[in-house]
Formats: structure tokens, sequence, C-alpha cells
């Protein structure tokens, strides 16, 4: 692979909390990474526009609202929709561990809880990208 | 206060010691090269009379009660009454919470402190399609007077103080609070509450902003006008450092942005023909305690003091009140952690004492749970059997500002308000809280806090326990508090039944009527009013104005 890992960090629905999402998309720029990040408020449907249009190599979202089992798999959903299979879809904040096979159900692919550190992140976005 | 002459032999015996130490370092090493704060300050080994050298009694502390009010804004603080436990409560709908509300005041919580849902925050109704998945989730979702209503039924509020954590929208849920008063016959000129009212935190830290900075700060103004003369034992604003200091910020930012925005709601408000002393002695502040204690303390003190001397120097104010910086505080949910979370009732009994030793006026303690979801009830009743235990049994709250005096106190108190005032000086270089936030100046400076503050626990320079150090193989805990997925379709039925059962052409008429002052240059807290009693939804009240305003863009800032 010739470019680098290119990421789309978002914010789905409408918290507001965005320190986490920002510090993962430093992070994964420090790491080398091209880092796109959406700013607040997305829909699922900008999320998988602005991903398509960057083409990027992973959707990292981050959600604390509580939201996450309505919003996270509806962008899985649409890619599928696109006939996008290429992209690996993340997804962290406050969840609470009950909810993630439901979320890996729907094709989140991991689900990273407050006090990851952003290491285990990037390591798992650079072992698991799809495109080779 | 000290002679020079007693100085100088101080200054011998620390150098003396500071020689002795030396050599005890060199075979024995501190446990770090470097000691710092939770906000990355470097801390020295001791602390003497040498740190406060030019430390003048009279004008730097004063006594409780008086200028500069570093000691606390009464004079006999918590020997008269404790600080207000006021826990912040809200989910699901308007009945829930009511439930919510009655078990804490009968647990013994002074005041009410209601958290609203995302799409109430942004100003829209729950059957926007921009509310799916996320109402009654993070608070109470409320789209009309009738859900006010029911949040408040059987809550005299001539009795209780009520505090609503609402921003962009907080003419609105206001003006419902008013409108379920008159509805039990209280009149607004009997209620006593604070709205959060602080939109420019919203566009640095929170992210819930709904309209532009400057339409922003005129509903703002409105509000401190109309209260002024409706509903004056209101605090019309509580400028939050809270989430600034949660968006990763250190102390010293806490109070130099903070009081930044307070500079600025008081120049708009002045701006506007209003006289600073009939709105300051309602502006309140917010802050956040965090784990380093004795910075915690400082930052409270240091945060009274350079307010006072803002408000007298800066605004020429001449009401004591007017230079008495009162606030609320919530104990740190950034400093939670998902790991092991029965330590966070530790940290939070710490982050009270901090508060309560920096002399608040009321405070919510985080539940131990609040790192995983919304807490429950139990995990609340711990939380506020915290604050209760640091009241009736730690005697931190009978004696006044204990920590006066101290070298370090002291010493920190002085340090953080002149590093606050650097950032609140080069804010006015570029022309004030709305433009550096518009330019990002502000958001980028918390950033580069938060990057440094998540790396150093990622090199264990800095130890969270059970996170980076002391960990345990943990089991999913149990027992979270979930919000029912069906209080969405409930919600949108509720107002389909009020859209059926409510005068329309009435409502219409009052949208239009606010419509047009929007327009105009007049106060439009009496149309919002107006439009709220006819049961207008908060939704169609936001979208007249969101028509009429626009929008605020976010700047990204990485």
């Amino acid at each position: 692979m010739d470019r680098p890992i290119r990421v789309l960090v978002s914010k789905p629905g409408l918290d507001g909390h965005d320190r986490g999402a920002k510090v993962i998309a430093r992070a994964l720029r420090d790491a080398g990474m091209e880092v796109i990040y959406t700013g607040l408020r997305q829909t699922p449907e900008q999320i998988v526009n602005a991903a398509i249009q960057e083409d990027v190599d992973c959707i990292a979202m981050s959600i604390l609202s509580g939201a996450h089992n309505t919003l996270l798999p509806k962008v899985v959903e649409l890619l599928k929709v696109e006939n996008v299979d290429d992209i690996l879809v993340i997804g962290g904040g406050v969840i609470p561990d009950e909810d993630i096979p439901f979320l890996k159900e729907k094709g989140i692919e991991e689900v990273f809880t407050p006090g990851t550190p952003t290491s285990v992140t990037i390591d798992y976005i650079k072992e698991n990208i799809k495109r080779k | 206060m000290f002679e020079k002459e007693k100085l100088g032999k101080i200054k011998e015996s620390f150098d003396a010691y500071e020689a002795k130490v030396a050599e005890t370092t060199k075979k024995r090493p501190e446990r770090k090269e470097v000691f710092e704060t939770g906000s990355g300050a470097v801390v020295n080994r001791l602390y003497t009379p040498l740190d406060i050298e030019g430390f003048d009694y009279e004008n730097d502390l004063g006594m409780p009660g008086s200028y500069p009010y570093t000691r606390g804004v009464q004079p006999t603080m918590y020997r008269g009454r404790f600080w207000t436990m006021r826990m912040y409560a809200g989910f699901a709908t308007a009945e829930e919470s009511n439930k919510r509300y009655k078990y804490l005041i009968e647990q013994g919580s002074m005041g009410l402190s209601v958290a609203f849902d995302l799409p109430t925050q942004i100003g829209y109704d729950s059957d926007h399609p921009l509310a799916e998945g996320e109402v009654g989730k993070v608070g109470v979702a409320i789209d009309s007077l009738a859900d006010m209503e029911l949040l408040f039924d059987g809550i005299p509020l001539d009795k209780v103080s009520t505090s609503m954590t609402i921003n962009a929208p907080a003419s609105v849920l206001l003006a419902m609070y008013i409108a379920v008063a008159e509805k039990q016959g209280v009149t607004a000129d009997k209620l006593r509450g604070t709205i959060q009212n602080d939109i420019l935190k919203e566009y640095i830290a929170r992210g819930t902003y709904i309209f532009p900075t400057e339409a922003s700060m005129r509903l703002i103004t409105n509000i401190f006008e109309y209260c002024s003369k409706e509903v004056p034992l209101w605090n019309t604003i509580s400028i939050s450092g809270y989430h600034i200091r949660e968006a990763g910020s250190t102390a010293a930012q806490e109070v130099g942005f903070t009081l930044s925005d307070g500079i600025a709601y008081v120049d708009a408000a002045i701006k506007a023909g209003l006289d600073v002393d009939t709105f300051a002695p309602r502006l309140s502040f917010f802050f956040n305690a965090h784990n380093d204690i004795l910075e915690e303390v400082a930052k409270y003190r240091a945060a009274r003091r350079l307010w006072a001397r803002i408000m007298k120097e800066r605004f020429g104010a001449k009401k004591a009140k007017s230079m008495a910086l009162k606030f609320h505080t919530q104990t740190g949910g950034s400093t939670l952690t998902a790991q092991q979370p029965e330590n966070n009732i530790v940290r939070v009994a710490i982050q009270t004492l901090a508060a309560v030793l920096g002399g608040t006026q009321s405070l919510h303690t985080n539940s131990k749970d609040e790192a995983l979801a919304l807490p429950t009830e139990d995990s609340v009743r711990v939380a506020l059997r915290t604050q209760q235990i640091v009241a009736y049994e730690s005697g931190a709250a009978d004696t006044v500002d204990p920590l006066a005096g101290s070298y370090y106190i002291e010493a920190k108190t002085k340090a953080i308000e002149e590093e606050a005032m650097k950032y609140i000086k080069r804010i006015d270089e570029i022309g004030g809280a709305p433009r550096a936030i518009d330019n990002g100046y502000i958001q980028q400076e918390i950033m580069d806090a938060a990057y440094n503050y998540q790396k150093d626990i990622e090199n264990d320079k800095r130890i969270i326990v059970g996170m980076n150090k002391f960990q345990i193989e943990e089991e999913a805990p149990k027992g979270l508090l979930r919000v029912d997925p069906s209080v969405g379709e409930l919600q949108k039925s509720k107002i389909q039944a009020l859209k059926e059962k409510r005068d329309n052409a009435l409502v219409e008429e009052r949208l239009e009527a606010l419509r047009t002052a929007c327009k105009s240059d007049e106060n439009l807290m009496p149309y919002i009013l107006d439009a709220v009693r006819a049961y207008g939804t908060l939704g169609e009240i936001c979208g007249v104005m969101r028509e009429v305003f626009g929008e605020y863009q976010q700047s990204v800032q990485l």
C-alpha cells in the first residue's frame, strides 16, 4: 500500500462532546495517517457520503449520547446500499459493554470504550483495514 | 505582611534546607524529577513565606463577604447554611424525571437541576428526523408547555429553586417555567433558580449551539433585561467553565476562558443599554472540580478575586453583589473511569472536598457509573450522601476558608490569577471572546492541553488508578440505567395529540408575532412567553428564530 491510511473521524448524532474524537484524530495523524474530521452533528447519510468522497479506509465514530444503537448500524447499512465493502467501521465513546455484541452483529467491527489508549486504536486500524 | 529581615532569615534557612535535601536526594532520589499538578503546573518541594513575598492580607484576601471576596462571598459561609446540594437529573419522559426529582427531594436534595435531552437542547421537537435515537437519552425530552407541566407536577415552584441546563433555547425553557408557575398560581417574582444560558461555552466546548454568535448574544441580553424587571430573583446566566475543563483545559485556562466569556456578556449587556449594577448581581458561574484538591481550591479563590477586580476596575460596578462571584460546582465527569467504577466514589469525595474548601454555593456530585451510562437511583444516592458526609461529618464546613494562609494555597491562588489574566489579555487583544471563538483560538488552546493530558496518561507520566496502574480483570458492570427506546415514539404521539387539541390558529398568530419581533430590536421574551402559553412547541418557536437568525457554523479545529 503506497498511500497513508485515510480515516474519517466523525461525531454522529447531536452530542457535542468532541474531546475524545479530536484526541483520537490527532493521535491518528501523529501516527502517520491522513485524518478527515467531520465536526459535530453528522447524520449517517452525511458520514457515508463523506467517507466515499474522501475515499477513506476507515470510519471512526465517537458517540456519547446513548444513540449508538440507532446511529452506528445505520452507517453500515448505508455503506451496503452504496455497495461499499472495503471500509473498516469502528466506534467509541460511552457505550455500555452489553451493547457491544449487538453493534458487532450489525457490522461495527470494533468498539473502544473509555480508557482505551490511543495506541490500541491505532494498532487496530493498521491491522484491520481492508484495502490492500 | 512579612518583615524584610525575617524573610532574609527564612531565605538563609531555606537555602540550607535545599542543600541538605540535595545530599539526601543523591542517595534517595524523589519519586519524580518534576512534580506537576493535575493541570501540569510545576509543584515545588516546599512553600514558604518566600513564595508569597508581596502578599498583602487586606488587598489580596480581606474578610469573607467583602472585596475582593477571595475568602468567600458570604461572611459566615457554611456556618449559616450548607451549600445547595443540587443533583443534576433528567431522562426519558417528563413523568419519569418528575419521579426522580421527588425521590431526590425526599433524600435531602435541596434544589432541582434539570438535564434536557439533546433535541431539546438544540431546539428540535422529538419528532424531528435529527432527534432519532436521541429522545430522552441524556436528559428529559421537553417539547411543549404540556411536558413542562408534567415535569413539575406536585413540585411547588415557590418552594424549590431550579437550575436548568439549557443554553441555545434558554429563553423558551425559561418561558415554559414561568408559564408552569402561572398555572400553579406562583408569580414570576417568586421564582428562584438559574438557567445556564451560556452560549459562548457551547461554541467553545459543548456543541449544543443553534444560532450565530450575534443573535445568541441578543437573546441573552434580552433575558437579562426581561428578568431584571419580571423575574428579579432568577440567576439569568451561569457562565460555565465546567465544560471548558471537561474539554481538556487546565485549571488556569478554565478561569481565564470563563471570565473572558463573562466579560463578553457584561460588554454585550452594557452595549444593549443596561446598567451594570442592575444585571451583574444575577450573574453566576459554574466550575469543575478535579482531583488535584489544592490546585482546585486555589482556582476557586483566584476566580473570585479576579472577577471582583474586573467588575470593579474594568466595569466600574458599585454594588457589592456585582463584584461577588457566586458559583455552582460539579465534580469532574471526565475524571471518572469505566474501570473499577467503585473507585469513582473516592474521586468524587476528594472533588467534593475541593469544592467545599474552595467555597462553592452549590454542588452536583457525579455518580460512580457515569463513565458507563446515566446514573441509577442507587448510585445517585451514594453521590448525594458523599456531599452529606462532607457537610455533616468532615468538619470542613465549620470554619470559613480554612486553607487561607497556607503558603502553597496563597502562592497557587496568585499563580492561577496571573495565568488566567494572561489569557484574558490575549483574548482582549484578539477582540473579545466571541471573536477568539470564531477564529478558533480558545478551542485550539484547550485541544493542545487535552492532547498533552492524554499523552501523559499513555506514557504513564500521569497515573489513573485502575486504568493505567493497579488494573484488575473485571466483569462488565450490571444494572446500568437504560432509557426505554419507546420514549421517542411516546413523545411523538404526545406532540401529535397536542397539535390536535390546541388552538392552532392562535399558535400561528403568536409565532408570526415572534417572527416580526425577531426582525426588529424588541425584547423577544414576551413574544416567546405568549407562544409558549398557547402551547407552541419548542421546535416551532426555535424554528421561527432559525429562519430569521440562521444557524451557527462550527469551525473545526484539530
